[in-house]
């Protein structure tokens, strides 16, 4: 087996992780750091549960391997404290099952963060990434709006 | 989870990507070159693609260069879609690369792995087909260029242990006006139907379509057609149907006969376009 010893950035601590070179980065998180913030959801890039920043940019943590995180700053779900777009998300009831949550959570952060005068274009760009079967986007918009309208 | 294992090598020079890819390969382990890596990570994980060695093309500056040099537009070929589209030296590009999978994912996905995916769409060749960038690539041999138009029959042509490092676009095409119009089944996500990009030339229009056939294309024939003088609208829209290749997709996202149906109305808004001075916004 191809492994390899690596120190990960994550959530301002270095973790210190042995992977496969195939392992995502989702499964390191989850299976071997036991940061379970991160959903599974299709595993194939198209769901967006398994949302994590890198760089302070989202990323579908199933699109990417462990070991190409190395040198990078990771910040998943655990990591955010209090938020303005957690407290966001509570306020506007943003959610229903909760699943996908933690994704959205951490691309909207990401999104409020690189575009603070984001357009409603811009907004719907970024929510395309991720899918909710419950709601009907209208409640995180609003999350999202608020939190732009507190910076702006 | 991809359920084989592989080693993960991370060159910094094209000549020590090309000699892993070949020691690789003597050694029989299937060497795999990986950009942005979403079709390994989500076909591998479908035992439809496998590799024992894995070649990050990630470290190497070559494949990261981007920006304006002498009458070149430079790009690497491991810039993702995103840095393409922030950067937006090529508004054409920027147009069609925004609407391949979704924002998230187009932070991973690069135009080298996109132009050279498995996956049959492969849209962001469509503007350096139009405007037939030259193509750097490298393998054991050196470096080679070619125009695209020699370099992209359906797919990339590249030999054995060859790789994908910069296009180069002529400075005069970066601001030609363009149209770009994807059309799928229902709703702004999914896969699309088809995808249909055309660019204002002096000789004329050019015309790329993505999704019509199991491979992204530009046909001289189509745009004869297109651009005939003696043909009134109704005509060149005929006879471009007829110089279509084939076959024509019949799957999922639409029939064939559905996909024609498309086409014609797509090549309706396109001489529109060109007929009402290039004035429609793209959509």
């Amino acid at each position: 087996m191809k492994t390899h010893n690596l120190v990960l950035r994550i959530n301002g601590e270095d973790r210190q992780v042995t992977v496969r070179s195939a392992d995502t980065l989702l499964y390191t998180l989850r299976g071997r750091l036991g940061l379970t913030g991160s959903k599974p959801g299709c595993l194939n890039g198209d769901c967006g549960a398994c949302t994590v920043n890198v760089d302070g940019w989202p990323m579908k943590s199933c699109l990417m391997l462990a070991v190409e995180a190395q040198g990078k700053e990771i910040t998943t779900v655990e990591g955010l404290h209090d938020a303005p777009i957690q407290k966001a998300f509570v306020e506007h009831f943003a959610f229903q099952c909760g699943y996908c949550t933690p994704g959205f959570i951490m691309n909207c952060h990401s999104l409020v963060n690189n575009h603070p005068g984001a357009d409603d274009k811009k907004i719907k760009e970024w929510l395309e990434s991720n899918i909710c079967r419950c709601t009907g986007y209208a409640e995180i918009e609003a999350a999202v709006k608020e939190v732009l309208g507190k910076k702006s | 989870m991809i359920s084989f294992d592989f080693d993960y090598l991370t060159p910094t020079t094209m000549q020590e990507a090309a000699e892993l890819f070949q020691r690789l390969d003597q050694e029989g382990k299937s060497p795999y070159y990986y950009s942005g890596g979403t079709e390994l990570i989500t076909l591998g994980r479908l035992n439809m693609a496998y590799s024992e060695a894995v070649i990050d093309l990630k470290n190497i500056p070559e494949c990261h260069a981007h920006g304006l040099s002498g009458d070149f537009l430079v790009q690497g070929s491991a810039l993702s879609l995103t840095a393409a589209e922030v950067a937006n030296f090529f508004p054409f590009l920027t147009s069609v690369a925004s609407q391949v999978a979704d924002h998230t994912a187009r932070g991973k996905i690069t135009i080298g792995g996109n132009i050279c995916a498995a996956i049959f769409y492969r849209e962001a060749v469509l503007p350096y087909l139009l405007v037939d960038s030259t193509v750097i690539i490298a393998g054991n041999k050196g470096i080679t260029a070619k125009k695209m138009s020699d370099a992209f029959k359906e797919k990339i042509q590249l030999k054995k242990g060859e790789f994908l490092v910069q296009l180069l676009t002529e400075r005069k095409w970066l601001n030609a006006p363009f149209i770009h119009i994807k059309r799928r089944q229902q709703w702004q996500t999914g896969y699309p139907l088809i995808t249909i990009a055309a660019l204002q030339a002096e000789d004329g229009l050019r015309v790329g379509l993505s999704g019509l056939c199991p491979f992204p294309f530009r046909s001289a024939a189509v745009e004869a057609a297109l651009n005939k003088k003696e043909f009134n609208r109704e005509e060149k829209i005929r006879e471009a149907l007829k110089a279509m290749p084939s076959p024509i997709l019949d799957d999922v996202e639409g029939s064939k006969e559905y996909r024609l149906f498309a086409l014609r109305n797509l090549l309706e808004e396109i001489l529109n376009w060109q007929e009402g001075g290039f004035k429609l916004e793209n959509t």
